[in-house]
């Protein structure tokens, strides 16, 4: 079946089976490696990608159901190579080891913070629940989260 | 794991859908119980029928002061509802807690009621609210009180060929108490299990093969002691 698809405002069309999973059409067929696979039932948050501007699981979607659809994997996050203020913030704070994870909590957090007037602590930590790092501990992660809202109110 | 190969069908209306159900296919909605399940071979369907394309079967409404709410309408769509909020909080509370958003954005509100898993948020909600379910097929169409709706874990009453269309929530007096508790391991985890009250009625899930309706706790016969304890906490907290 013919897929067609905006990912970060650049059309991809590929021929996938309909048992083809959003993630993996992203990665193989799309070339976007950035969005990872861990669980594939919906728990890491790992593969999470946004469409209409709103987190989903790409594992948990089928290629064709993205079919004419607009999505914004974390590729998106910087696209003329500028970071974006999250992931200046991650940097500083050293909110990543290995790296597996942080597409996912950078595609989660970057609406929370974006929608949100006031964040809190405990609001950022309910925000990221959906996301799992076998690295960092979190702490580093919701300090990073905390730091680039707060540059985000600023401007 | 992969999912089998399976054939894949997208309706944009109904009766096209319904056309299409009953020989070893699954009706595919948010997908986040499905999708799982055909990742880990699970279940292998012959086809899958995506709903998403079908038109008319999201949507929250008020009629004549009852809720009616769309099969395929997404867990997102309920908790920011300000009609549900308005009238009908205690599904609010409920969907809160169900996973995470990313999960909610894609995850509807019919597909979780034809989950019927026995700890979940919103049948444990919609028993509590005494909810009825209106369900269609080709051969016509019926509507199921909860207790004829919800069979056993994991099995609701729908026939292969049959679809949950819409969920119909009763009016309920303004100054009734609402309120759903559950306990979980951690934030957004499945639910040990969950107390939705609604007035006199309270529904606990976890604690039986289906969400219980009482309005006594003695009712629900609960032979472990600890899932006693936890229910009459959760049942406290909901009602605080």
């Amino acid at each position: 079946m013919k897929v067609t698809v905006d990912i970060n405002g650049e059309r991809h069309e590929h021929d996938v089976e309909p048992r083809t999973l959003l993630s993996d059409f992203i990665r193989h067929d799309c070339g976007l490696t950035g969005t990872h696979v861990g669980c594939e039932h919906g728990a890491c948050g790992a593969c999470t990608v946004q469409i209409d501007g709103e987190p989903v699981r790409s594992c948990l979607m089928l290629a064709v159901q993205a079919n004419g659809r607009a999505l914004r994997t974390v590729e998106g996050l910087a696209p003329d190579g500028e970071l974006h203020p999250l992931q200046q913030a991650f940097h500083e704070r050293h909110a990543l080891q290995c790296g597996f994870c942080t597409p996912g909590f950078l595609m989660t957090l970057e609406p929370a913070i974006r929608d949100a007037d006031a964040l809190d602590r405990h609001a950022i930590e309910e925000a990221l629940a959906g996301n799992l790092c076998r690295c960092t501990g979190y702490e580093a992660i919701v300090e990073a989260a905390e730091l680039a809202a707060e540059r985000l109110r600023r401007t | 794991m992969k999912p089998a190969p399976f054939d894949y069908a997208a309706p944009t209306s109904l009766d096209e859908a319904l056309a299409l159900l009953g020989d070893d296919a699954k009706p595919l909605a948010g997908g986040q119980s499905l999708v799982p399940l055909l990742n880990f071979r699970l279940a292998r369907p012959r086809l899958v029928v995506d709903l998403n394309g079908v038109a008319g079967l999201a949507g929250i409404r008020r009629v004549d002061g009852a809720l009616r709410i769309g099969a395929l309408t997404r867990q997102s769509a309920l908790e920011r509802s300000a009609v549900v909020a308005d009238g009908w909080p205690v599904l609010r509370d409920a969907v809160r807690h169900v996973a995470h958003a990313a999960i909610r954005n894609r995850g509807t509100v019919g597909g979780s009621v034809a989950h019927a898993d026995p700890a979940a948020e919103l049948p444990c909600a919609l028993v509590a609210l005494d909810a009825r379910f209106h369900v269609r097929s080709t051969r016509g169409a019926r509507t199921l009180a909860a207790d004829a709706f919800f069979v056993g874990p994991l099995q609701s009453a729908l026939e292969p060929d049959e679809l949950l269309t819409e969920i119909e929530v009763p009016p309920i007096a303004a100054a009734t108490l609402q309120g759903f508790a559950e306990y979980a391991r951690t934030h957004g985890d499945f639910a040990l299990a969950c107390a939705a009250v609604v007035g006199e009625r309270v529904a606990l899930g976890g604690v039986g093969p289906t969400p219980l309706a009482v309005t006594h706790l003695d009712e629900a016969h609960i032979a472990d002691p600890y899932r006693r304890a936890l229910v009459a906490e959760l049942v406290r907290r909901a009602r605080a």
